[in-house]
């Protein structure tokens, strides 16, 4: 038995970005006693790069919005494969949780009469996003920070300790999900960054809240800890991914110098008057409205313009579309030869407003390429072209409690969670998604952690085995004798070329099978990969582990992605390039292939995943009736419009 | 594009002390330190400490000394350096050294949990707020803050005297007093708590002789030092020579 130090809490929460956040605030209101766990220093969260917005229909600046017209935006966004009773939870939820902040302290822009300002996004009907400038992410993950801190200094002053009942591990990292003999969640395994430690925290409700899996493509907007991550901890816990083959490219990431590229350009450059042009000068975007999307859209740069000031009589202009939309035709553009010197296409504010509104309304747009790219987006125009930026795709989860399915104990909320955005999310439902399941998933942990009579015993078989793969890195064997072992930098470096090239933006089946070839051939190198060192903040080292996570997420991506033979939001076949409705209501579940959770299978062909097809819980027919029939028909078969 | 070789030397080392050793590493256009010190970490030094998140500015992770000088990695340009310079990349001095550039910044988290947290408007419930934006913009310029901690790094009240640490904020966390005395809603004086006095009596503000280090440094242009420090000062100079708070303070604690 390892002597590994144990500490026992009610909940924990694994991430601590906005989901994250949010659910240890409800689980301590709650009356649990909440535990954050998180890999980087508390209030650095990827949330933090979140930069348009938080859609909630408040109605302030448009007040014909309501919770309705946020549910449509939304399933029109994910191509109707949204869990659609999560975009409801969602729509309705929204207001109550941006209110929320402002009891918290936070500060959002405002309207000319006091209340929270909103701005327009793509693929909303009306303003929506409450906003701080371009730094929304911040005020959010700020906000919710500051409120941990004030229930602990509340703990403070009743108990005499800020950690009496709200604990956050920062630099901490879980490996693995423990659960007792009977298959429930009764703890986490982790390892503390700074001096490489070993500990377990027993709890018999875990939050899984670890964002993304972004890390695992070379272009990408997302930070280091994007690395599945928690996806992996629920596949090996023996919980299901869903709809993993949906990744959403955000149209405009920087493209040049090379050392930024990806980085996010945000979609508020184009909802406060931003336009695409290709290296003709045109406004390529009116050549790509998409039939579905054709009565909601400008037909004319004259329409588009007035739009702007007059909503009511006028169309939105296309570059406003939803962003799966915009980042094909840009990939297209590119394509046809129409690109900009660096490969991107041209975003221009600066013949559209004045010098002084664009600071004012973008300033760390106007700071970032300033400082990193020399360029002043006052007076030019900046390039732009995709970056991976999000996954639709995620843990498998009741609508309602975010329990995960089939894992007692288990929850999820955030980017992690799968469901929410069909195919495709719209700019500023992450924000809103975070704060409405965070809290949901915070709430329902406690709940249940309350409810048992006996709390789950940890299966110490599973610490040791734990223990020993994380410490595996240290005595790596070498390919052959003498040689020395595989350098987890390299090792990362080519999956992330591969998923770049192979399944990125537009896939085609045989780069999909070479894909889950090469991966195959990562995974027997990960096992070899080594350190040098020590465990104290071994970099190398937390990446050797981290590999694992991004081998397991990319094989869910390339397999889901080679079995969908349609094209539908964040996924797009070039072999298959029409939207099928016979496809709408069909899931594609990853599970892991080996269920006790090992992970010996290496066999390309078998892998360590197995895909499993279900079908979708018809739409309940009082949201069904929010959409017109000449829509429904576009996305829906026959025999689900006469159910 | 163009690449070219060029000469670092980091700080590599742990709590029991360390010292600066040297690399040649490739430098190609358009690159930052932080890509640099990615590159050594990748062909180099496998274990080198370091702390990032973004890459783009905008969570404060990579703060470090370039040269000497308290910076965000990933926003110090390699074309600010000529090429033949030897760059030189150290922890923050303030902070104690964890391992080679990683520091620890505890003392960041403990002054936080000191600075009492906003106070809600007891009449008012969720959505009934409103705030006319000239009032808010003030308190909004400092949660532009993304807590780099590089002010904290810099100045000298700390940086020099460890001594001071019990007794000193330090700029962020004074901005966040002054942050919440501007907040337009804030009803802390409703709840008996004067966050100018306790500026002065509990966070340290009387230590800061406004030579406008931190806001030298802030990497997001926040003038902690004009629009927050010394408006505090002034508030809670105000507050102690005002006859009026006196006298009430005075019946107050004599009411008690």
């Amino acid at each position: 038995m390892s002597q590994v130090e144990r500490l026992q809490w009610d909940v924990v929460v694994v991430g601590a970005g906005g989901a994250g956040l949010r659910a240890a605030i409800e689980a301590r209101e709650q009356g649990a006693r909440t535990a954050v766990i998180c890999k980087s220093l508390f209030g650095k969260a990827h949330t933090v790069m979140a930069e348009g917005g938080i859609a909630a229909a408040m109605g302030n600046v448009n007040d014909h919005d309501d919770w309705r017209v946020h549910f449509r935006d939304t399933m029109r966004g994910g191509k109707f494969l949204n869990q659609w009773r999560m975009a409801e939870l969602h729509a309705r939820e929204a207001p109550d949780r941006v209110w929320e902040l402002e009891t918290w302290g936070a500060l959002f822009d405002r309207t000319a009469d006091g209340r929270i300002s909103q701005r327009n996004f793509g693929g909303h009907e009306y303003p929506r996003l409450a906003h701080v400038g371009d730094r929304t992410g911040l005020e959010l993950i700020r906000t919710l920070q500051q409120k941990i801190v004030e229930l602990q200094q509340e703990d403070h002053r009743e108990l005499g300790d800020y950690e009496a009942r709200l604990k956050v591990f920062q630099e901490c990292t879980v490996t693995r999900i423990v659960k007792d003999a009977d298959g429930k969640v009764c703890g986490v395994f982790c390892y503390e960054r700074e001096s490489g430690r070993f500990f377990v925290i027993e709890a018999p409700s875990v939050v899984i809240a670890t964002g993304g899996i972004g890390k695992s493509f070379k272009v990408t907007s997302n930070s280091w800890e994007y690395t599945g991550d928690g996806h992996a901890l629920a596949l090996l816990a023996g919980a299901p991914l869903l709809n993993m083959e949906f990744v959403q490219f955000h149209p405009t990431g920087m493209v040049w110098p090379p050392s930024v590229k990806g980085i996010l350009v945000t979609e508020s450059v184009r909802g406060d008057g931003g336009v695409l042009r290709n290296s003709e000068g045109k406004r390529f975007m009116f050549d790509y409205i998409p039939d579905v999307f054709k009565e909601k859209y400008a037909e004319s740069e004259a329409e588009g313009d007035r739009w702007y000031d007059d909503p009511d009589h006028n169309r939105r202009p296309p570059e406003l579309l939803p962003r799966d939309e915009v980042a094909r035709a840009i990939n297209s553009e590119v394509k046809a030869g129409r690109g900009s010197p660096h490969g991107g296409v041209f975003l221009d504010v600066s013949t559209r407003m004045p010098p002084d509104v664009v600071r004012r309304r973008l300033p760390s747009m106007y700071h970032q390429f300033k400082e990193l790219a020399d360029v002043d987006i006052t007076a030019e125009a900046m390039e732009v072209g995709p970056t991976c930026h999000y996954v639709m795709g995620g843990i498998a989860v009741d609508s309602d409690s975010a329990a995960a399915r089939g894992v007692p104990g288990l929850y999820a909320a955030g980017e992690v969670a799968g469901g929410m955005h069909g195919s495709n999310r719209l700019g500023g439902n992450s924000l809103s998604d975070l704060l409405v399941f965070g809290r949901r998933a915070g709430l329902h942990a406690a709940r249940y952690a309350a409810g048992l009579d006996v709390r789950p015993v940890v299966d110490e078989g599973q610490v040791d085995a734990a223990a020993a793969e994380a410490l595996r890195p240290f005595s790596a064997e070498a390919p052959e004798e003498g040689a020395p072992p595989e350098n987890p930098y390299t090792l990362h470096q080519e999956l992330q070329q591969t998923m770049n090239d192979l399944v990125g933006i537009i896939r085609r089946e045989p780069e999909m099978a070479e894909a889950l070839q090469k991966l195959a051939e990562l995974r027997v190198r990960a096992r070899r990969a080594g350190v040098e060192g020590h465990r104290q903040f071994n970099p190398g080292w937390h990446l050797s582990l981290d590999l694992r996570n991004m081998l397991l997420v990319s094989e869910c991506i390339a397999r889901a992605a080679l079995e969908r033979t349609e094209s539908r939001g964040g996924h797009t076949r070039e072999d298959w390039p029409g939207m099928d409705r016979r496809w709408r209501r069909a899931n594609l579940l990853c599970r892991l292939a080996d269920p006790t959770g090992g992970l010996a299978a290496t066999d390309p062909v078998r892998g360590q995943i197995r895909l499993e097809r279900e079908e979708t819980e018809p739409i309940r027919p009082d949201l069904l009736a929010l959409f017109d029939k000449e829509e429904l028909v576009k996305y829906l078969s026959e025999e689900e419009l006469h159910e | 594009m163009t690449s070219y070789e060029a000469g670092f030397r980091v700080w590599r080392g742990d709590t029991s002390g360390g010292g600066l050793e040297d690399f040649k590493v490739e430098v190609n256009d358009g690159e930052v330190v932080l890509d640099i010190i990615h590159r050594l970490q990748a062909t180099q030094a496998p274990d080198l400490a370091v702390r990032w998140n973004c890459k783009a500015g905008k969570c404060g992770s990579c703060s470090a000394e370039v040269n000497g000088r308290p910076r965000l990695m990933c926003m110090t340009r390699m074309s600010t350096f000529t090429r033949d310079e030897v760059i030189t990349v150290t922890p923050l001095r303030a902070f104690p050294v964890v391992r080679d550039l990683v520091t620890d910044v505890g003392f960041n988290y403990t002054k936080a949990r000191e600075v009492p947290a906003f106070v809600p408007p007891a009449e008012l419930g969720p959505g009934e707020y409103r705030m006319m934006q000239e009032d808010v913009d003030r308190s909004q310029e400092f949660r532009k803050c993304i807590e780099c901690f590089l002010c904290q790094d810099t100045c000298h009240v700390v940086r020099d005297h460890e001594e001071n640490k019990g007794a000193f904020a330090g700029p962020r966390f004074l901005m966040r007093v002054a942050e919440l005395d501007m907040h337009p809603l804030d009803s802390a004086e409703a709840e008996g708590l004067d966050r100018k006095t306790t500026a002065q009596d509990e966070h340290g503000l009387g230590y800061c002789n406004i030579t406008k280090c931190c806001t030298e440094v802030c990497p997001e242009g926040i003038r902690i030092t004009d629009n927050a420090l010394i408006p505090l000062k002034e508030r809670a100079a105000d507050r102690k020579y005002d006859p009026l708070v006196w006298l009430g303070n005075t019946i107050r604690r004599r009411s008690r």
